[in-house]
């Protein structure tokens, strides 16, 4: 399968091993990633104002470009990307005028005709069947909590799961072979952008949603956002409270562990080092 | 700070108009304000945001609340009345941003913040709270 | 010249006032012609220092037009003015001290977070060049985009008097191009070869034979070199 690929500028930076593991990941899948020669910021986080198209120019010149590949679908990682980019998708599909507007204000560009579908990457794994993933490595006593956070299933529209009660994450780290248990912190907002402002808002919901994952006997955090990797991980180290260091992992790393990919794990960009855990359950090479 | 745009409109109206929700379907049932990740943070508890607007009570844009909500759409999401409080969040800090207001000075983040910050929360934190 | 072959005038309206100028003179030109006489906004006249920004607009057109001043040409009905400085705050660094990881420039201009992908800096941009691309590239830390794509920036500014986001993009495409050219350019092997020979004194006699030379010595030596060819 070919498929235009949205990067984002954090996949670029901080995200590069999501990036990278699910590169190699999609060559023993057979996806095609054709990443997109020229793209632009998504310009997230949505803009929810009736009024505001300017900021709704960044995610659909990005969609203008998925349509001059000649695609009518393209896929990206980063739950923010994927969520401003078909939020602004649907904005327009179900506002012509609106569309009409952006379109004679990009007087550089074609007109965007709506007909793009932003598929996220973990749809596309679903859409193949989780089942016949050809896993080698299976990532056996290992435990894990899938974590949603907001913008994979917020608001309903764009939701790749039930937005109260997905399954989507977990169903693919079972095929893994990893144990998954649940835990109610799953969709509970890591206080998100406040990182720049608010950190201690921020430290406050990664405690509470780490200490609930460990409670429940969780060795390890699964995610799909690099932002929420970024709280989760990162700030721990500026945590008032106690918490013995918890490894976050994007799923495409422990998908990659588990096809017995272990060249681009990147496990150095992380705050806390996941390889001892790994190594522990016998799961790195 | 309660912007220029006060004297010429209510802030109700203005408030429906950014935001496209019709206020007064809410019947405080409080449940943005329980499912709300932050709520137990804010000053003012988002059922409250509603009634503030609902009074036209200019005085809510000084609330720390509206800079505090995370636009994570959890409120949005299960209020049984379909009202989008996300979305009127989002309308009452733009009445204060297109003042050409910051509520947060971009120049105060460290360096060292800023060279370990993904761009993604960056990008993020300034479309919410500079103008 | 024959008497009958006039020079055909135009106007041009230079900051609101109405002026007659001869066609085919560039705006610069024709602002001097006009009895403006440039002391800030005016440096090469050649289209390469960036130092006249002019802001325009055409007879019967609503588009707000930007060039250079000394490189285009005044128009019969153009509203104009030059811009010869757009204020810009410069972030302060040493060189030195800076690395080529993704996020150096936007440690040092985090205001780039807030392009909202409008292009109107790449509309604005005299040189034709991917101005928003470049701050687009900066963003993701692609610091060889960002050296590439603004290589022909002459900072006249044009764009940063544009931008709805407040962003200064020639200072940030000349960060690009600094940490590009001190830390992501292979060092180039044959200059640190010779300057290691210098330094190791490979060159002193020769050195103390020409400044010990008389004026007349010197030209002699200087005519009758050797050219390589
Ligand atoms: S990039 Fe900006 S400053 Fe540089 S030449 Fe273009 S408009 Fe002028
Ligand atoms: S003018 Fe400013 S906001 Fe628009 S594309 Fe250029 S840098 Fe971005
Ligand atoms: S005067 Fe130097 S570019 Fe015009």
């Amino acid at each position: 399968m070919k498929i235009p690929y949205y990067p984002g500028c954090t996949l670029k930076t901080t995200a590069k091993p999501f990036e990278d593991t699910t590169k190699a990941v999609s060559e023993v899948l057979g996806i095609e990633l054709l990443e997109m020669p020229r793209w632009n910021c998504c310009g997230t986080v949505y803009s929810l104002a009736s009024d505001d198209l300017m900021h709704q120019l960044a995610p659909i010149r990005n969609l203008i470009r998925v349509q001059d590949m000649g695609y009518d679908r393209v896929t990206t990682l980063c739950s923010m990307c994927y969520n401003t980019l078909e939020q602004a998708n649907q904005l327009v599909k179900g506002d012509p005028e609106k569309l009409e507007k952006m379109n004679s204000f990009m007087d550089q560009e074609k007109d965007y005709t709506g007909g793009v579908t932003v598929v996220h990457y973990l749809t596309l794994l679903k859409e193949m069947g989780f089942d016949s993933l050809p896993v080698k490595n299976p990532l056996k006593g290992l435990t894990v909590v899938p974590y949603y956070g907001c913008l994979l299933l917020r608001p309903e529209e764009i939701s790749i799961d039930n937005p109260e009660r997905p399954t989507i994450m977990a169903e693919l780290l079972a095929a893994l072979g990893a144990t998954v248990v649940d835990h109610p912190y799953k969709l509970e907002c890591c206080g998100s952008y406040h990182t720049v402002d608010y950190k201690e808002v921020v430290c406050e919901k990664t405690y509470h949603i780490l200490s609930s994952a460990r409670k429940r006997g969780a060795e390890a955090v699964v995610l799909s956002c690099p932002l929420c990797e970024f709280n989760l991980d990162f700030r721990q180290k500026d945590l008032e409270q106690e918490l013995a260091p918890m490894p976050i992992l994007y799923f495409s790393q422990l998908l990659a562990v588990s096809l017995g990919l272990f060249d681009a794990l990147g496990f150095d960009q992380h705050y806390v080092d996941p390889e001892p855990l790994l190594k522990e359950k016998g799961l790195l090479r | 700070m309660i912007p220029k745009i006060s004297k010429e409109t209510t802030l109700l109206d203005k408030t429906e108009e950014l935001s496209g929700e019709k206020i007064f379907s809410c019947h405080k049932c409080g449940k943005c304000s329980a499912g709300c990740p932050v709520g137990t943070l804010m000053d003012v508890r988002p059922h409250q945001v509603i009634e503030l607007v609902q009074a036209n009570d200019w005085s809510v844009l000084e609330s720390r609340t509206i800079w505090l909500c995370a636009s994570c759409f959890q409120c949005a999401t299960r209020c049984p009345k379909d009202v989008d409080l996300t979305r009127v969040m989002e309308a009452l800090r733009l009445l204060v941003l297109r003042e050409n207001f910051d509520h947060i000075r971009i120049s105060e983040i460290s360096k060292e913040e800023l060279r370990e910050l993904p761009p993604v929360a960056l990008v993020s934190n300034f479309r919410k709270c500079t103008g | 010249m024959t008497e009958d072959i006039k020079t055909r005038m135009i106007k041009v309206y230079i900051m609101g006032r109405e002026y007659e100028v001869p066609e085919g003179l560039t705006i610069m030109k024709a602002m001097e012609y006009a009895g403006y006489r440039f002391i800030r906004g005016a440096g090469c006249r050649a289209g390469f220092c960036g130092a006249c920004g002019t802001i325009f607009r055409k007879k019967d057109e609503y588009k707000f037009r930007t060039a250079l001043a000394c490189q285009t040409p005044a128009e019969d009905g153009m509203y104009l003015t030059e811009l010869p400085f757009v204020p810009a705050n410069k972030a302060e660094y040493e060189l030195e001290e800076l690395t080529s990881e993704p996020s150096i420039i936007v440690s040092l201009y985090p205001e780039i977070a807030r392009c909202v992908s409008c292009n109107t800096c790449t509309k604005a941009c005299p040189q034709d060049l991917q101005v928003m691309d470049y701050i687009q590239a900066s963003l993701r830390g692609d610091i060889n985009q960002a050296a590439e794509l603004s290589f022909d920036c002459l900072q006249c500014g044009l764009c940063a008097a544009r931008c709805p986001a407040d962003i200064v993009h020639y200072h940030v495409g000349q960060l690009a191009r600094r940490v590009y050219g001190k830390y992501v350019l292979p060092r180039s092997q044959h200059l640190k070869e010779r300057n290691d020979e210098i330094k190791a004194g490979a060159f002193d006699q020769e050195m103390e034979k020409l400044t010990a030379m008389g004026l007349e010595q010197l030209k002699k030596l200087y005519t009758e070199r050797d050219i390589e060819k």
